[in-house]
């Protein structure tokens, strides 16, 4: 009995102290609990949201690119697709096969489709098909019912309506690459695009917009259980105006055919690029689809360059085209007087080498403005011999040689203007006087883009300071950029405008090639430059004809003008990438530009117009 | 037999149904509410649904119910003498668990007997007590307090645990070791041993630890500190934390809870309920239901001490304390203070075993309770 009481009381005794315990460790465990949800508590309420809260973006719509008619340069479209999401379809072999009747999926598409559903969360959509013209998209539609797991959605992408004749302009858009995901969370997007080259690269802020956002409850794998207000619509992207013409750019690119050529037609009252047209050219509206490797190794092998905006990337030695530039140099410097005349008899000789004329049998007696209209080359080996360098490098900057002019459109090139301190930098090398006489016809080192060639003429035509812009940020049409007067004698200028009026005339050089007989009397100047140097040999063997000598090896034609001559308003800039002649080849399909920008500027603007859907 | 006697006439000696009046109903409401919060818990899981897990765990508590109470009413002398066997049943049950059990979770922890999947482990945690309870019952207190007593007990812990632990099922291992324990030492082993054998496995530890390799040495400290493996464990118990701590005092409200019901945590229905109930009810629920299982515990505790015989005493000490365990492993492992093993809560988590265990471990307390007064023979009862 006593021993009994002993074990009893041995027990009670151990059973309160594990009582006490049992006591302590709940109280262990409500204080932990308090401690989480109510000293951390607002800590863990925040991290709970975060987990369940999930902000998403609104992809906001791309701003448009206009003509200065209105006319849609980039637009969007709607883009019908069909998505697929697998946890919905029952059997996903049937819907597929279902909807196999209506759009064609490729076996390609299938099995990328097949692999995408092994991959990803069953509640994820998979794009089936896109890029749907209307009549299948509403048959899918209508079909619905027989579709389990089928959607279908309504997207926008972009749209280039006359897309080959502003390739090099606007660039294209493609999807964003590792360095873009960095710059903005939109292009993390499913679908995001990205501007490329052209005005869509340059003004890529501009032009995207803001993004939305909406705040989505979603569970632990990331689907969307539904939408927490407030919701913040995502904000359209700028529209820009560009001062192009596309009737003129359109029409421009048919004058250029087949030919590996650029063409610039500029207002020379304010600037305004009317036409920037550079062929071959390419389909911006394959890049936004994703363009082939096919055609893509195409477009990088063709030898005439599609890829390449011969208006401000090119650059090409501007040949007699800048003889103007030379010889209000020369007059300038008092070296000659409109009257000078000097004797071409075919060559020019400096210390052991000839220079040559074009005209292998000379001009003979030649003035001022027969040496413009005639193009003769030895009346500006004469100058040359007595003309600094460094003056004629001064002038031609004046005229908007050797520098960019930021319009919007990446890949501008400043061409080249020797002078002795770049040959000295680059070439570590005096300059020769020889030299000289090659540049003083547009050969030699100098370089010119037919952009800067286009304002060379407009300064030329105006007598005012013009520098172009393709960006209209006004919306007047007549804009008046009052630009500052040429620091040149405007009696020479206006001497000079007369040459290049004779070159229309009987005796000028582009006097036979006019395509268009119009009553608009127009100026210009032709220029054909050697690609190489014509060795002596071959110079005494007969020079072969352009039309015999492999293209990369002809001639580039090149010609520049502006219309009409007593009242200049437009300008134009051409050069045909080995095109022979630019009398024959340039001056043609200047004089037509000419006639057809002068033709709509007289037409009244277009009001804007509303394009239909398709 | 003969010390019955000694004691007088039976007092206790009463009929099934005389014995059912007299079960403590208190109690029996108690534990029906606990299980209850576990129906509106998987309710809430279910996103608002009966179906799958309330109906079913409201079906399991009604089976629970009658099993506790025929527990509750069958005689102490009984269960006394199913002690030993029923430690034999739950061996023999380990090992054919070992042999033929069902895969889950990449352990073996279920035996497939046709109407449900038996865990035997769950089993052994009664069974367990029981033997021990009958062992220490035939010792006279002098020879409990010996440690050359011990053998016997550690064999009879021993044998369970090497099984369980192999399968592997830390969890219910470390419930046996503690239950075992608990046991010992109510038996009336002196202090002074728990002392020496806790200082000497601390002391151990760090040789342990120099022994082990580099990938060992990773898997305990996963296993201490889950939150390194943001991943795996790690993530479980970050989310928990979080559906803990978002419920502030009052909780988000029934049905209302984010972290359950976007499916952030992980096994909402079987280990990690309880998270779902503080997200909902916040702290003020998350206390009231500790005090519901503390209500229950502390009952269990008193039962053993009002029990005249020893047997009885430390079988429902022992099973008040193999519950507690449940209630403190499992809320100590949502909370992240306690390694990931998987314990359930009894009667609020979803699963027939932690239920059946509650319903036979309560009986048998509540048969404890009827018997207190009843003297039982050292070596059984003599009714089988």
């Amino acid at each position: 009995m006593a021993r009994e009481g002993l074990r009893y009381q041995a027990f009670s005794r151990r059973a309160f102290i594990l009582a006490g315990a049992q006591g302590l460790a709940v109280t262990a465990l409500g204080g932990r609990l308090y401690y989480l949800s109510i000293v951390n508590g607002e800590k863990y309420k925040l991290r709970a949201d975060k987990n369940r809260i999930s902000v998403r973006l609104l992809a906001p719509v791309r701003g448009e690119i206009f003509d200065r008619k209105m006319r849609k340069i980039a637009t969007n479209r709607r883009d019908f697709s069909v998505y697929l999401i697998p946890e919905q379809a029952k059997e996903v072999a049937n819907t597929l096969t279902k909807l196999n009747r209506i759009v064609k999926i490729s076996d390609r598409r299938l099995k990328r489709i097949e692999r995408q559903i092994k991959r990803q969360r069953k509640f994820l959509p998979i794009t089936v098909a896109k890029g749907l013209d209307w009549k299948t998209f509403s048959r899918v539609n209508v079909d619905m019912p027989n579709l389990p797991g089928v959607e279908t959605n309504v997207g926008l992408s972009r749209f280039y309506p006359s897309g080959q004749s502003v390739a090099h302009i606007v660039g294209y858009l493609a999807s964003p690459g590792e360095n873009d995901v960095g710059r903005n969370p939109l292009y993390q997007l499913p679908g995001a695009k990205v501007g490329r080259q052209g005005i869509e690269k340059r003004f890529e802020e501009e032009l995207r917009g803001e993004a939305g956002t909406r705040r989505v409850e979603v569970n632990a794998v990331g689907r969307e259980i539904r939408e927490l207000p407030p919701r913040q619509e995502a904000l359209k992207g700028q529209d820009l105006h560009l001062t192009l013409d596309m009737d003129l750019q359109e029409f421009t690119l048919d004058q250029l055919g087949e030919e590996s050529a650029g063409v610039v037609v500029m207002d020379v009252k304010n600037g305004d690029v009317l036409s920037l047209a550079s062929a071959p050219t390419f389909d911006p509206n394959e890049f936004t689809s994703g363009i082939s490797s096919a055609n893509w190794q195409g477009l990088l092998n063709d030898p005439r360059k599609p890829l390449l905006n011969k208006c401000m990337t090119g650059q090409y030695p501007p040949g007699s085209t800048v003889k103007m530039v030379i010889a209000l140099a020369a007059l300038e410097q008092g070296i000659i007087t409109p009257e000078t005349k000097f004797f071409c008899n075919g060559k020019h000789r400096l210390g052991n080498n000839l220079f040559h004329c074009w005209q292998r049998n000379g001009h003979g007696h030649v003035d001022l403005l027969d040496a413009i209209s005639k193009s003769c080359d030895v009346y500006f080996y004469e100058i040359a011999e007595k003309l600094d360098i460094d003056i004629i490098a001064e002038m031609a900057k004046r005229f908007g040689l050797g520098q960019t002019y930021a319009l919007g459109v990446d890949g501008e090139k400043e061409g080249l203007v020797p002078d002795r301190q770049w040959k000295r930098v680059i070439q570590n090398q005096p300059w020769h006087l020889g030299e000289t006489l090659n540049v003083s016809i547009g050969q030699g080192a100098m370089l010119a883009t037919p952009l800067q060639l286009a304002v060379m003429t407009s300064r030329i035509a105006s007598g005012n300071e013009v520098t172009p812009r393709l960006i209209r940020y006004t919306d007047e049409l007549d804009f008046d950029p009052n630009f500052s007067p040429m620091e040149v004698n405007p009696l020479m200028m206006r001497l000079m405008r007369r040459g290049m009026e004779m070159v229309m005339e009987p005796k000028g050089t582009a006097h036979d090639y006019r395509r268009s007989k119009s009553a608009i009397k127009q100026a210009g100047k032709t220029g054909t430059a050697q690609v190489r140097r014509i060795s002596r040999a071959e110079r005494e063997s007969g020079v072969l004809k352009n039309d015999e000598k492999p293209w990369a090896a002809r001639d580039h034609a090149l010609f520049v003008g502006y219309a009409p001559a007593e009242n200049p308003e437009v300008a134009v800039s051409v050069l045909v990438q080995h095109g022979g002649g630019g009398a024959s080849k340039a001056a043609p399909i200047g004089r037509a530009v000419l006639d057809k920008a002068l033709e709509l500027k007289d037409k009244p603007a277009l009001p804007p117009v509303e394009q239909g859907e398709a | 037999m003969g010390s019955a006697r000694m004691f007088g006439p039976r007092r206790d000696e009463k009929n099934a149904f005389q014995r059912l009046l007299s079960l403590n109903w208190g109690m029996i409401l108690v534990t029906l509410l606990i299980g209850s919060v576990g129906v509106a818990m998987l309710y809430s899981v279910a996103g608002g649904a009966w179906d799958p897990w309330a109906s079913r765990h409201s079906m399991r508590l009604g089976v629970a119910f009658i099993i506790m109470l025929i527990v509750g009413v069958m005689d102490i002398r009984y269960w006394m003498a199913l002690s030993y066997p029923a430690w034999g049943i739950g061996v023999l049950l380990l090992v054919a668990v070992e042999l033929v059990g069902d895969f889950g979770k990449n352990s073996q922890r279920w035996l497939d007997i046709g109407f449900m999947r038996l865990q035997p482990s769950e089993l052994m945690k009664i069974a367990l007590i029981m033997a021990l309870a009958r062992f220490y019952h035939a010792r006279p207190f002098h020879q409990s307090k010996k440690i050359s007593t011990l053998f016997t007990p550690l064999i009879l812990i021993a044998i369970p645990v090497l099984l369980v632990v192999r399968q592997p099922d830390f969890g219910t291992g470390i419930t046996l070791v503690a239950g075992g324990v608990a046991i010992i030492f109510l038996a009336g082993l002196p202090t002074w041993f728990f002392v020496a054998s806790g200082v000497s496995v601390v002391a151990a530890s760090p040789i342990v630890w120099s022994l082990m390799k580099e990938y060992q040495k990773g898997r305990v400290l996963t296993f201490l500190n889950p939150e390194s493996d943001p991943t795996g464990a790690g993530y479980q118990i970050t989310q928990s934390k979080i559906a803990l701590g978002s419920g502030g005092m009052t909780g988000k409200g029934f049905l209302e809870g984010t972290q359950s019901h976007l499916n952030f945590l992980p096994e909402m229905k079987t280990d990690f309920i309880f998270t779902v109930l503080v997200e909902e009810f916040g702290l003020i629920g998350a206390i009231i239901v500790l005090l519901l299982y503390t209500i229950v515990l502390t009952y269990g505790l008193l039962v053993g001490i009002g029990c005249r015989n020893q047997f009885g005493r430390l079988l429902a000490a022992g099973l008040s304390m193999t519950l507690f365990y449940y209630v403190f492993i499992n809320i100590g492992m949502v909370m992240g203070m306690m390694p990931v093993v998987g314990v359930p809560l009894p009667l609020i988590s979803y699963g027939g075993s932690a239920i059946l265990t509650w319903a036979i471990a309560f009986g048998l307390i509540l048969s404890v309770a009827s018997h207190r007064h009843v003297s039982l023979a050292p070596r059984g009862s003599g009714i089988i």
